[in-house]
């Protein structure tokens, strides 16, 4: 049932729950309702269809029963008694009445009250619509106010912060935004001042509520007090059409509702996602749709003539793009052509790029990853964890970037986890990160010396108590005290740095899952789709559904016609074939080499280099900028497909807007070019592309379009079948825990992904058995094994992160985030800055054997002695123009600039 | 000296050692940086967040809601008077209105040479004494007119100063000598109760277990399955 529609959970049965010891039965307005030991009234009372209302409560917060909406009849000893259902718990035989008189007043009474000091500027409300206020107020309130005097005053809406704007005067005072900012985003910047009848919320004078998760809050205030600054006063709820998605600005894979109004997206909400979002998004990808709206967008084909890149039409475009790439072939053979590029694209997308890459034109350089992340058999080897096996393990290690900027929900999370119930985190890093306070114990290390302190932490002998890669011993004995005897361990492996090479962290990965033979694996790879780039096989030496090139070659031989002969590049590998001419046609596919690669320098020799660019993109950039063509291609919420998280769940994306211009999805643009290369890749629609990779792809084996289209996939179906257990039913939309969804899809549209229902045709399995899935020993731990020599007393070795607000194209085509990006700068452990004979805040010359640059200098304990932290890409420069990709470690000089500044 | 400096700091630490959690010493540190500078400035509300691993947000949150913790400036005295109703029947709006002629504010507003923040206040618990005035929590009653200006006289002149002590000062006489109880004794007696604690919730866990095995074994388990998922606010 091509087209179903994926929230609609009427008809859908919940798995039938095995007879549990926790079970209790309630009764309530004298019917048995099931419940469980410990659950709450008002969320038992909803399972069985009694909504109860409610304002302070929210299903993804612990209950404070602050507001009294939701006072019902429980008996007690005593006889019946009002009590709040959001915060008492079940319990066996329990008798609750919700619409009894007393019920009814008490609501009466508590809507009176709140609407006492309410401004009731409902027109001019953003909330106008899709207001809990207003519903609850009309279903369950007295419709009249016995109050006449003054309502309280408050300055009209003032800015908490860049994004979010507060009307006090229309606080009902249920603490949801401050009780979030404070347990689940870890930022209590915002709080109740003045309790009493001045009580207002707000933030401490000077000090904005600057949180990455700050839009949450405004998704679940249950009145118009909080706004964000790109929705405001830009629609109403019964204009909005929505559908069901997916976030690719990180791999975290956000489950979101796009809204749009008049073919422009208007804002992402997060949907309630158990196994991923939980509701919640950050504010990057809540706000970027910005720059899929933007003027800046590519909107027609274009070719270089005279030196100039001038418009033209697709047919041109096309013929020219694949006459460069078939002379190229001719003369040089198929490894003369390589792709660049790929995680920005849904699976689809990917999948048809593949194919036209290795069978239609017969290279293997193809390299989804910009030389940021880890090398692709490792990371497909590695048995795969899921956020929630992430959440409920006995320990995690941390291995890779600070999530909070580069993964933010899935910090979100896993910060929940430790918090809560108390998670024991080991963080094996290189400066002190969002996740630290939380950390049960933190390893910084030195740059490229991971392996080391893996070793020493799984040393079975335990003997090493002395420092190792800069790692006090003590530290080492308490990480090693919270590993004894742990059964579920799950790796969070993803690259820590950009100024050391992959090689470390590979190593260090490989040497856990041997110290560990059980450890699972979470990837921390931040790109879009990097995961479902790499399923579908756009790196080298993969092919499609998780195998490798080898193993797969007869498979995929006998499907596709051909495959390469022999492993191709990497990027890196890539850009040095094309500086020196080893490679002379490259395909940009959305990638953005020159300010994405961790060494700008070898990047642009390689696109200097290349005799022919093709550049499929949503903008033009540093790189495309190069191109002799450049194809225009639609950006997510313009286009359907799927797409996979880091945990290798696939779910939705859904089309809310037409692509700007001409621009087309990736994968039509494969499909065209493959034509023009002389081949069929005999994909006509999305549905057809999905029945290949479901036929071939050994991973996504039974993960048919039928199967997407179930109501359980909303939460998305994790690849390959039956690893994730059983996954629980996608909980209906509550309308006032995520107003905004409920509002819109009450307005008569629901929250969900359509297909076109398109005919298919048979893809049909070759003969023979298919190749297995790569396994860790296939996988190398990367080369090199000794850590590298400690830098001169002179220099500082060089870590390299990634901040949420960078200098990336989405954040700068987004006018809310783009002047949120801060400056870049360089933080150096305090006792180095003075050894240095610096202070923090003077302006330093940075100098590495690549290049150097000013910056300001900042002390930061956090940072250990002898290593320097700078962000990767900011818009006024970052680390990529100090790294040398081909070193293991990078080291800098700093000294102090006079006069300059 | 906004922050909290010399021998205020080492009360401060001291006093946070007394809790369990750091945040159970926000009023009294607050009272602590009031003592210092007469009222709660942004800089120790900063290095009050500081010391206990808050935001200064959670600090301004929790001292805003004490009407005795003054986050604005205020004079080196401050002067309530009450105007709740046994002082209000005894004259308090009469006393309110020639105090503020003869400081010269009006309620809330300090005088220019910063001796002097007057106030309105509810009831001090002074009503047979009614109306009276409270000069920095010291207690006078019943006050008239000449009597208001004496006192004020006298404060300006010091010759109060024994009895009153600067706005901020809860108490001047100081407990020396650390903390009463030895922090060890602490120790134990926290650790005896952590261990009760566990061992009533497991005697409370074994009696359920043993209560429900009695269940299983008597009543017939109950078939029921949960409903199909529905909800919404219809
Ligand atoms: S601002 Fe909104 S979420 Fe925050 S307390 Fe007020 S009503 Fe609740
Ligand atoms: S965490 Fe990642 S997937 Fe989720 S909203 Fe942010 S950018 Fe999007
Ligand atoms: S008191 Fe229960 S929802 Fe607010
Ligand atoms: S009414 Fe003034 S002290 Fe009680």
């Amino acid at each position: 049932m091509a087209g179903a529609p994926l929230t609609d959970t009427r008809d859908y049965q919940r798995p039938e729950a095995a007879p549990d010891a926790d079970a209790v039965t309630i009764n309530v307005d004298g019917r048995p309702v099931q419940a469980r030991k410990g659950e709450l009234l008002i969320a038992a009372a909803e399972r069985a269809g009694t909504y109860i209302p409610r304002f302070c409560y929210h299903p993804r917060m612990k209950p404070v029963g602050m507001c009294r909406m939701c006072l019902v009849e429980v008996k007690g000893p005593r006889g019946f008694a009002l009590q709040p259902a959001c915060f008492v718990p079940v319990e066996e035989g329990q008798e609750v009445l919700t619409q009894s008189d007393k019920v009814r007043k008490a609501q009466d009474g508590v809507l009176e009250f709140l609407l006492v000091n309410h401004p009731l500027d409902c027109p001019v409300c953003d909330k106008g619509g899709e207001c809990p206020l207003q519903d609850q107020t009309i279903s369950f309130g007295p419709g009249e106010s016995r109050f006449l005097e003054e309502k309280r005053h408050f300055e009209k809406p003032i800015a908490i912060s860049e994004l979010v704007y507060l009307d006090r005067e229309r606080c009902i005072q249920c603490s949801r935004c401050t009780r979030f900012a404070d347990e689940l985003a870890g930022d209590p910047l915002i709080d109740f001042i003045g309790r009493g009848d001045q009580l207002e919320v707000n933030t401490y004078p000077d000090a904005p509520f600057a949180s990455y998760f700050s839009g949450n809050t405004v998704q679940i205030c249950p009145v118009g007090a909080l706004t964000a600054s790109p929705y405001r006063f830009r629609a109403r709820p019964w204009d909005l059409e929505q559908v069901e998605s997916t976030c690719t600005t990180c791999a975290v894979g956000c489950v979101v509702s796009v809204q749009s109004s008049a073919n422009r997206i208007t804002r992402y909400l997060g949907i309630d996602s158990d196994p991923v979002n939980q509701s919640w998004m950050c504010d990057r990808g809540r706000f970027d749709f910005e720059a899929v709206n933007s003027e800046d967008r590519l909107s027609q084909p274009l070719i270089r003539r005279d030196g100039q890149l001038v418009p033209t039409t697709w047919g041109d475009a096309l013929s020219r793009a694949a006459a460069g790439i078939e002379e190229v072939r001719k003369l040089h053979g198929p490894a003369a052509v390589a792709v660049l590029g790929g995680a920005r694209l849904a699976n689809e997308d990917a999948y048809a790029w593949a194919k036209l890459a290795k069978a239609v034109i017969g290279t293997d350089s193809v390299d989804a990853q910009m030389g940021d992340g880890l090398p692709a058999e490792l990371v497909l080897a590695l048995p795969q964890a899921t956020i929630d096996e992430a959440c409920g393990a006995d320990a995690v290690i941390l291995l890779g970037p600070d999530l909070k900027e580069e993964l933010p929900v899935l910090h979100l999370r896993l910060r929940q986890a430790a918090v809560e119930r108390k998670l024991p985190i080991i963080e094996i890093t290189q400066t002190a990160t969002g996740m630290t306070r939380h950390a049960a114990v933190s390893l910084i290390h030195r740059p490229g010396e991971a392996a080391s302190v893996v070793r020493a932490l799984t040393d079975p002998s335990g003997a090493a108590s002395s420092d190792v890669a800069g790692v006090p011993g003590p530290s080492l004995a308490a990480a090693r005290d919270v590993l004894a005897g742990v059964a579920r361990v799950v790796v969070v492996l993803g690259r820590p740095s950009l100024a050391e090479s992959a090689a470390a962290p590979a190593r260090a990965a490989v040497a856990l899952a041997t110290a560990f033979p059980q450890a699972r694996f979470l990837s921390a790879l931040r790109r879009g789709n990097v995961r479902g780039a790499l399923d579908m096989g756009l790196a080298p030496g993969v092919l499609p559904g998780r195998v490798g090139l080898n193993q797969g070659r007869d498979w995929f031989g006998r499907a596709w016609g051909q495959v390469p002969p022999e492993r191709g590049l990497d990027a890196s590998g890539i850009l040095d074939a094309s500086a020196d001419g080893r490679v002379q046609a490259l395909v940009l596919l959305g990638a953005n080499p020159i300010e994405d690669f961790p060494d700008r320098r070898r990047a642009e020799q390689g696109l200097d280099g290349a005799g022919f660019i093709v550049a499929v993109d949503g903008f033009l950039t540093e790189s495309s900028q190069k191109a002799d063509v450049v194809l225009p291609a639609a950006l997510y919420s313009e286009r359907p497909g799927t797409t996979t998280n880091l945990e290798g769940r696939i779910t939705r994306l859904g089309q809310k807007v037409v692509p700007p211009g001409v621009a087309w999805p990736d994968w039509m643009i494969a499909v065209e070019l493959g034509v023009r290369l002389g081949s069929d890749l005999e994909m006509d629609t999305l549905a057809e592309i999905r029945d290949e990779i479901e036929a071939l792809a050994v991973s996504h084996r039974g993960i048919t379009e039928e199967l997407l289209n179930t109501a359980a996939a909303r939460d998305g179906i994790v690849a390959p079948l039956g690893r994730a257990t059983s996954e629980p039913a996608p909980a209906a939309i509550d309308p006032m825990s995520d107003p905004g969804i409920g509002a819109v899809e009450h307005h008569g549209v629901k929250a969900t992904a359509p297909e076109p229902g398109a005919r298919r045709r048979l893809v049909t399995r070759p003969e023979g058995q298919p190749p297995a899935l790569l396994s860790l020993p296939d996988a190398e731990g990367g080369s090199g094994s000794g850590d590298p020599a400690p830098p001169d007393a002179y220099s500082l070795r060089l870590v390299a992160g990634r901040k949420l607000y960078d200098g990336a194209v989405s954040v700068r085509h987004s006018p809310s985030l783009a002047g949120l990006a801060a400056p870049a700068g360089i933080r150096v452990n305090p006792y180095d800055l003075d050894r240095l004979g610096l202070h923090s805040g003077d302006r330093v010359r940075i100098s590495a054997p690549r290049g150097s640059f000013v910056l300001p200098a900042a002390a930061d304990p956090g940072v250990p002695r002898g290593s320097a932290w700078m962000p990767f890409s900011q818009p006024d420069g970052g680390a990529s123009r100090l790294i040398d990709s081909a070193e293991s470690v990078t080291d800098v000089r700093l000294e102090t600039v006079q006069g300059e500044g | 000296m906004p922050r909290l400096a010399g021998p205020n700091l080492e009360r401060a630490k001291e006093t946070i050692g007394l809790y369990p959690q750091a945040r159970s010493a926000l009023v009294p540190l607050c009272h602590l940086a009031q003592e210092q500078d007469g009222w709660l400035t942004p800089e120790a509300i900063e290095h009050i967040a500081e010391l206990l691993g808050l935001t200064p947000v959670e600090v301004l949150g929790t001292a805003s809601f004490y009407d005795m913790l003054h986050t604005e400036p205020v004079g080196r005295n401050l002067v309530g008077i009450c105007t709740n109703i046994a002082c209000l029947l005894a004259g308090a709006y009469e006393l309110m209105e020639h105090a503020e002629e003869s400081l010269g504010v009006s309620a809330g507003g300090t005088t220019s040479d910063g001796q002097f923040t007057l106030e309105e206040l509810e009831c001090a618990a002074y009503c047979d004494k009614a109306p009276c005035v409270l000069v920095n929590y010291r207690f006078f009653g019943p006050v008239d007119n000449a009597g208001f200006d004496q006192i004020v006289d006298d404060v300006r002149a010091g010759r109060l100063a024994e009895d009153i002590p600067p706005h901020g000062t809860l108490s001047r006489v100081r407990r020396e000598g650390g903390l009463q109880v030895p922090a060890d004794e602490i120790a134990t007696q926290r650790a005896a109760a952590d261990t009760a604690k566990r061992r009533r919730a497991e005697e409370k866990k074994k009696l359920e277990e043993s209560r429900s095995a009695d269940a299983a074994a008597t009543a017939p388990q109950p078939g029921g399955q949960p409903g199909p998922a529905s909800g919404g606010a219809e």
